[in-house]
């Protein structure tokens, strides 16, 4: 690939980048989030078509130019996406076949397909039978079974989008096994993977990306990696000067969460959230760092009002007494509130009006018994929409049609209306222009000069670093460091997940 | 009210837009609303045309009330229900069930017909807390409940009644449908009693919407331009006198007007107005961020059951009283009008938007059909498929405007 460039409205998402991958050859991409490498791979499988990015795509010695998945799978190029596209209530070789089906005349042959099944399944050493639904299968036999998947399309060339996140570590070890023997029959594999150990082990070459560049090719054969390198290609940007300059007056601890866990919904035997303890202080913005998965936002929505996860144990004090926060009215009574991730998802309702979504979450608060005064929930958005400067033709407007950053000041409008002494904020700046960015970093400091304790997760460190006075970092569902503002860097960051991902290896 | 004294963030101050004051833009965002009215008024005036005028007779009119209170006073539950994102196919049979069980209280037992009548309520709350405990606590697809509510219902009604038909009931109880609000004065074919309640509400509504008006303006919240504001006023209060006025020179005011006008004056305010209301739409609109902000998600969408248990009881009572006996075949196929009746009405069918005006004047769109194509003599076959077709119609204009 040469020269690829992509943009989103408003976003140049991959700026000249150039990757080069070998008959054979195992190619990690390494980069934080963000950094473009699942937009690269779905520029390369197809996803996103020509003519919507520049640049070329050569494969086997031919400019490719694909219109859609189809055309690259066609040539050999399969890529398995971090979330499974398996139909978990069909069978093994059901989801094999599936828009390939071993057909004669639109009349499926399933001694044909089942024999195939059977052979493709002792390829990728799986044991399980043909019949077998998904839904019955592990994740990391479900990951197997999607390179079975692959390797019925003759694939040449497997993208895998972080295939281990989500497998424990003899799963992990398996999968890495099979890409080896992949190799060895001639198949290139693009692995994308945060975990650098992993990479060390089965990688012929490395590539990083940086904001939407490639800033660094490392071909393992001519020199062993080094962690400290790659690390600091994937965080070296400048940083600049874009947060408010704050002082922070932090006062006694107020906020405290002791030994939290939390187990998986669906799967009760995985623990999502490993005996977590935090504590927030008056005034303090506290940041929880890591990478995707490692459990920030099930914590938060745990903490508010168990909105995630079963089997919830542990302790949630607010000056230093116990609070219960089993349900999300109790939650919000005892003074927390949690600004989502997904505010289109569960932050607003899209085709209601500003006001009616900043009410919300404390119609009491507009109300006079049970009947609603508009007046007054009508001055109440007024307010917030001059304090939070919200743009917008009105507070009547339908929040379907303002941008990301207004949309987000409309969710912190509900929150604050609820009278919130502890705000969690589940990365505030996602999809959101520079300019709104600055705007949402201004509000949460001036909460937290207010002496409101402020949690705020995210995936961008820069924004950490900038932003807060103590940062978390958690890695697969504990806290594997702490640090204070002046300490920490975004190497120590990096280090201290992949340090704490290597100890949990060997464990 | 809540904490929300933060100091404004610094940057540029954003001023207050004004107001839109652009009728075309208005017009295009509210078309739905506006467009709803005007198709009942071309509507009524083809079928008035049609049928050289029978179909605005005082005595058509009166019946025109009387066959679709029922289909009304069912279609705000069913709004409700909707609005929360389910749906409930059970009611034309719990109609028929109550009907049957006023009738085996009355006329087998001897009761008197004001405690049947609560009883008979009691029983469509029971059975709404019953269907709705499904749908709400134990997640089961409200669709798969209903219908097998409908089963279930049909069945009892046929239980209830030995599979014949039960009556007649007490005149008392057949005042509920057959009644009309007493006269007292003497002017010969006129009802003036009837035409001055009707002048007189009108009144007081023209004055409570101008009130509201004046309220919205001092607040800078108005989204309706004057000019339209005056003019829908205008036309619907006109319209209300002229219909008392034709009511008042037959017999009157029915009592089941009575009872409709109040249910929806209620219901309208319930839903724009109170807590409990926008919490339905709230959840409708999107169950996640409801719950999320604190809203007990489950406990919403019950109640809606049970409203539109209560309100089926009400239609149910209506109807036995209308027809002076309860008999197996009572609320067949009512529920495919009741909900006809909101999606023509302009509700949303994933939940979350709809209105009770709507509601009515959807009820009220079919029943004008229904009326006009029978006294044309068409037959109920052709009836059917045009009905079909105004509710396929109705969903595509809406379904267009949203994605123009």
């Amino acid at each position: 690939m040469h020269g690829i460039r992509k943009t989103f409205p408003g976003v140049v998402a991959l700026d000249q980048v150039n990757l080069r991958v070998r008959t054979g050859e195992i190619h990690a991409i390494a980069g934080e989030n963000g950094a473009g490498k699942s937009t690269l791979m779905k520029v390369l499988s197809g996803v996103y078509p020509h003519g919507s990015y520049s640049g070329d795509i050569e494969f086997q010695g031919k400019v490719r130019e694909f219109a859609d998945i189809r055309d690259s799978e066609e040539v050999g190029i399969i890529i398995i996406h971090q979330e499974l596209a398996l139909v978990p209530l069909l069978s093994i070789t059901e989801n094999l076949f599936l828009g390939n089906e071993q057909a004669s005349a639109g009349v499926i042959d399933w001694h044909a397909a089942h024999a195939r099944t059977r052979e493709l399944l002792r390829k990728v050493g799986l044991n399980e039978s043909p019949d077998t639904l998904i839904t019955n299968l592990g994740v990391g036999k479900q990951q197997l079974v999607e390179i079975a998947k692959a390797l019925s399309k003759d694939v040449k060339l497997l993208i895998l989008d972080e295939p281990t996140a989500s497998l424990n570590e003899s799963d992990s070890d398996a999968l890495l096994n099979l890409l080896l023997d992949l190799k060895a029959q001639g198949i290139s594999s693009i692995l994308i993977s945060h975990k650098l150990n992993e990479v060390s082990r089965v990688a012929d070459a490395i590539t990083v990306l940086r904001d939407g560049n490639t800033v660094y090719t490392h071909d393992c054969h001519a020199a062993p990696i080094s962690e400290e390198l790659i690390i600091e290609k994937m965080v070296g940007r400048q940083m600049e000067s874009r947060y408010p300059h704050r002082t922070p007056q932090i006062g006694e601890t107020i906020f405290e969460v002791r030994d939290w866990r939390v187990f998986h919904p669906e799967h009760a035997e995985r623990e999502v959230v490993k005996g977590i303890n935090l504590r927030v202080r008056k005034g303090e913005i506290v940041g929880i760092a890591g990478l995707m998965g490692a459990g920030r936002t099930e914590l938060a929505m745990s903490i508010f009002g168990h909105s995630y996860g079963r089997r919830i144990s542990g302790k949630v004090l607010k000056h230093g007494q116990e609070i219960d926060t089993s349900n999300v009215s109790r939650a919000i009574r005892h003074g927390i509130a949690y600004v989502t991730e997904d505010r289109k998802g569960l932050g607003l309702v899209l085709e209601n009006d500003i006001q009616t979504n900043i009410s919300m979450a404390n119609l009491a608060g507009v109300a006079n018994g049970l009947v609603i005064d508009e007046a007054r929930e009508h001055e109440v958005a007024e307010d917030f929409r001059k304090k939070l400067k919200i743009r917008c033709s009105g507070v009547l407007q339908k929040v379907l049609n303002l941008s990301g950053g207004n949309q987000q000041k409309v969710v912190i409008a509900k929150w604050l209306f609820s009278g919130p002494d502890v705000l969690i904020l589940d990365e505030p700046s996602r999809g959101i222009d520079v300019g709104a960015k600055y705007e949402i970093y201004s509000i949460i400091s001036a909460l937290a000069a207010e002496g409101k304790c402020i949690i705020m997760i995210s995936s961008e460190m820069p924004e950490l670093l900038g932003m807060c006075d103590r940062i978390y970092v958690m890695n697969e569902g504990a806290f594997a460091a702490e640090f204070d503002a002046a300490e920490a860097s975004q190497e120590k960051i990096m280090h201290a997940i992949v340090n704490h991902g290597e100890q949990h290896g060997q464990q | 009210m809540g904490n929300n004294n933060i100091d404004a963030i610094p940057g540029a101050d954003v001023a207050s837009p004004p107001p839109s004051r652009n009728y075309g833009s208005f017009l295009k965002n509210n078309m739905r609303d506006y467009g709803m009215l005007m198709s009942l008024v071309v509507i009524m005036a083809f079928f008035q045309f049609m049928t050289d005028g029978t179909l605005m007779e005082p005595l058509n009119l009166t019946n025109l009330v009387l066959q679709n209170s029922y289909i009304v006073i069912m279609a705000l539950g069913m709004l409700m229900v909707i609005v929360a994102g389910h749906i409930d196919l059970s009611v034309g049979s719990v109609v028929g069930f109550v009907g049957a069980l006023a009738a085996v209280l009355i006329v087998n037992h001897n009761m008197d017909y004001v405690t049947a009548s609560i009883i008979c309520l009691f029983a469509g709350a029971a059975i709404g807390a019953a269907q709705g405990y499904f749908v709400a606590f134990f997640k089961i697809p409200s669709f798969i409940v209903t219908l097998a509510g409908m089963l279930v219902f049909k069945g009892l009604t046929l239980t209830l009644l030995e599979g014949q038909s039960l009556g007649p009931f007490p005149p008392g109880f057949q005042l509920l449908s057959s009644g009309f609000f007493p006269d007292f004065s003497t002017t010969e074919g006129l009802h003036l009693t009837s035409l001055l309640i009707g002048v007189v509400l009108t009144f007081v509504g023209v004055v409570v919407s101008l009130r509201g008006r004046a309220r919205q303006v001092r607040n800078g919240m108005e989204r309706e331009p004057f000019a339209f504001f005056i003019g829908k006023l205008a036309v619907i209060a006109g319209a209300l006198v002229y219909f008392c006025y034709l009511l008042a020179s037959y017999k009157g005011i029915p009592n089941v007007l009575g009872v409709m006008s109040v249910l929806i004056v209620l219901y309208t305010f319930v839903s724009n107005r109170t807590v409990l209301g926008r919490r339905v739409y709230a959840v409708g609109g999107n169950e996640k961020a409801a719950r999320l902000s604190g809203i007990r998600t489950e406990r919403v969408s019950f109640y809606t059951f049970v409203n539109m248990g209560v309100l089926a009881a009400v239609a149910g009572l209506i109807f036995a009283a209308r027809l002076n006996t309860a008999t197996p075949k009572a609320g067949l196929g009512f529920e495919l009008d009741v909900i006809a009746a909101c999606f023509i009405g302009g509700a949303s069918a994933s939940g979350g938007a709809g209105k009770v005006m709507g509601a009515v004047i959807g009820a009220f769109i079919m029943g004008v059909m229904n009326n006009g194509m029978s006294i044309m003599g068409i037959g109920i076959d052709i009836q059917q498929v045009i009905k079909g077709l105004v509710l396929l119609a109705a969903v595509c204009v809406d379904v267009y405007n949203k994605n123009k």
